[in-house]
């Protein structure tokens, strides 16, 4: 959304800055982008306001979408089911109960076009938030392109593709580790070199937060994680700059607004640095640090969960005062479930509000140069060097995943807080601190309709046995043969997606090859 | 590790507690802060892992002779699952005076007293306190 050039003032005619002098000397734009990664941040171009959802069906979830769209929503943003997620159609016995119940269930080519049904795909940009099966979604997704006349080229957005912290704290993993990493590399191989305008990962720290880490334990494990992966991409003979340059990032933001904007700060830091002094990148263009933000799914609160707006609020305050480039806001009562229509509204409400009512976007990095701000931001960088020397000294993410060294923090970390909390020592108002009425209301939860998953696997069914099977069946024994050496598997997923391979026979294929996770670590 | 009369006064033998995730979501940050409570209030925890289904989890409950069976899920497929799973221990003999069932995860409201009438003696919504799930079962295995 490009913004007015014009230099804003506040409500009483005072001017300004485009950003505050820093003692530091750091500005914004400027390599190490500690204080964001454009010169004119949200002066240039707001964050972009892009709400996670999907549910029940294509059909369904593509009026959602539109609502959207329709509401200044200016990014989409895919939730697939969870058989979706690990590899499974909706007819599969593995998925039954959980068709269309956190996401969209998506098992053909087919259905990811209906989903997509009247959205310009070389406008609005299309994240989705799938791992262990990114390849088949993006595999998918070029068919879909293809088949609408546009080239894949020109298709803008994200996969999430870190299967790392899918080990490590989110557990969507299909694959034992070493194939896993095989298939994120070829992602990004692939759109390396084919899809310039595409994110092949999305570094999550978000979900390792969720599962109860530090601040400090997010930044350092996200970090790790970039590293395995860019390392993974080098090894393979890919230039770091171009493959650093397409890496995209995510975080939480959590409660502690000060801690929580210095943590963006950091990381962006300690990324350019990254990338400049490990990798040898020259390029600072490379080293920015772009990243989606989405406030705490773990900080709403089950009791009185209209509260949960005000927590949302100060949380996006945090990433945007943090120069997130993009931005998910929780519905008020998503402890409970999925939210409705109404509180997915308020939601979106909250970042308008936000963007143009508050000022926060006039001034890049408004908090830069505030002594609190930068000690904490010099503080958080010192300790995730600490972790990050404990993750080198181990042998890097992976073996450190192997070794539930990772696994390890986060679980000491979600134990203490928990401990905190019952002790009151962290204070949750409406829980263990000014306690009144309990329950939520009810009647107000956000139900997907039980009869959706019984009609949608009747109907995937019913087209699944109207396929010609041969050219199916030879494109999946190209897929195993491809499995089974080393070249890169888009295009095999490709190929065998326009035949009209599933989701499920491409993952059913693949693991005949790889192997099932077998739920060690 | 402290004993709080959870352990049989004759045989001395620990509390036994089967806690399982069916369902695909991997949200396990709940399951394992209670097997950490439970094992420090002297109570022997068995945990399935993840994505077990309803009928693999009776089968343990069966095998290891379990005291107590606890399920979480977030993915709002709690209704089916744990239903089945009633189905799946009285199919294994395992009635529900045999077992302390007992259920936590992203529950609605309105899914509570439900889940307390097919026979979950405690049903455990998010913000409920480790230590009123430990006083829960130390009084339901008294």
């Amino acid at each position: 959304m490009a913004r007015a050039k014009t230099d804003p003032v506040s409500p009483s005619g005072i001017p300004l800055p485009p950003w505050p002098e820093s003692p530091r000397g750091e500005r914004p734009g400027v390599f190490p982008f500690t204080r964001g990664i454009h010169e004119t941040m949200y002066r240039g171009r707001l964050w972009t306001m892009r709400q996670y959802s999907g549910f029940g069906t294509a059909a369904e979830t593509n009026r959602r979408f539109r609502y959207l769209l329709e509401q200044g929503q200016t990014g989409l943003s895919v939730a697939f089911d969870l058989p979706t997620q690990i590899g499974y159609d909706s007819t599969a016995p593995e998925a039954a109960g959980e068709v269309g119940k956190v996401g969209v269930p998506i098992s053909t080519v087919e259905d990811l076009d209906e989903l997509l049904d009247g959205i310009p795909l070389e406008s609005v940009s299309v994240s989705m938030t799938i791992n262990a099966s990114a390849a088949v979604l993006l595999a998918f997704l070029i068919v879909v392109a293809r088949r609408r006349g546009i080239d894949p080229a020109a298709l803008r957005g994200t996969l999430q593709n870190d299967i790392l912290k899918e080990f490590a704290a989110r557990h969507t993993q299909r694959f034992p580790l070493e194939p896993s990493m095989r298939l994120v590399l070829d992602v990004i191989e692939h759109s390396t070199q084919r899809l310039p305008k595409w994110n092949p990962i999305s570094i999550s720290g978000y979900h390792v937060r969720e599962a109860g880490s530090t601040a400090v334990e997010e930044v350092a494990i996200t970090l790790a994680h970039a590293i395995a992966y860019l390392e993974g991409a080098r090894a393979r003979g890919l230039d770091a700059g171009a493959v650093a340059s397409r890496f995209s990032f995510f975080f939480n933001a959590q409660m502690h607004l000060f801690e929580e904007v210095a943590k963006f700060r950091a990381a962006r830091r300690l990324w350019a640095r990254t990338v400049r002094d490990r990798f040898g990148v020259d390029d600072p263009a490379a080293a920015k640090m772009r990243f989606h933000t989405q406030t705490a799914g773990a900080a709403l609160t089950y009791q009185e969960p209209e509260n949960n707006v005000v927590r949302v609020t100060v949380q996006a305050l945090a990433a945007i005062l943090g120069g997130t480039q993009s931005l998910h806001t929780n519905g008020a009562d998503e402890a409970l479930g999925l939210p409705t229509e109404a509180s997915a509204r308020v939601a979106l409400r909250t970042q308008q509000i936000l963007a143009h009512e508050t000022g926060v976007a006039d001034v890049a990095d408004p908090l830069g140069g505030s002594p609190l701000v930068e000690s904490l931001t010099d503080a958080i960088e010192e300790r995730v060097g600490a972790l990050l020397g404990e993750i080198d000294r181990a042998g890097g993410a992976v073996r450190a995943i192997e070794e539930r060294l990772i696994q390890r923090w986060i679980e000491t970390s979600s134990y203490r807080t928990q401990q905190e909390i019952e002790s009151g020592a962290r204070t949750i108002v409406g829980v263990n601190r000014h306690a009144g009425e309990s329950t939520p209301a009810r009647g107000e939860v956000f139900r997907v309709d039980p009869s959706l998953e019984c009609k949608r696997v009747e109907r995937l069914r019913a087209r699944l046995g109207a396929r010609d099977m041969r050219p199916v069946t030879a494109a999946l024994a190209d897929l195993r043969k491809a499995a089974s050496g080393s070249a890169n598997l888009v295009e095999p997923l490709v190929a065998a997606a326009g035949a009209g391979a599933t989701l499920g026979e491409m993952m059913g294929t693949l693991a005949e090859v790889f192997g099932e996770y077998q739920g060690d670590l | 590790m402290s004993i709080r009369g959870t352990s049989d006064p004759v045989t001395g033998r620990s509390a036994r507690i089967l806690i399982a995730k069916p369902g695909l979501d991997g949200h396990d940050r709940g399951v394992k802060l209670i097997i950490r409570a439970l094992w420090e209030a002297g109570m022997e925890v068995i945990y399935t892992g993840m994505r077990v289904t309803p009928e693999a989890i009776a089968l343990a409950a069966a095998q290891e002779d379990v005291d107590a069976v606890g399920v979480s899920n977030h993915s709002g497929a709690h209704g089916p699952l744990f239903r089945e799973l009633i189905e799946r221990l009285e199919a294994e003999g395992i009635g529900r005076d045999d077992v302390v069932l007992f259920c936590g995860g992203a529950i609605p409201p309105e899914d509570v007293d439900e889940l307390r009438s097919i026979g979950y003696r405690g049903v455990f919504p998010p913000g409920t306190s480790l230590e009123s799930i430990v006083s829960f079962l130390e009084e339901a295995l008294r």
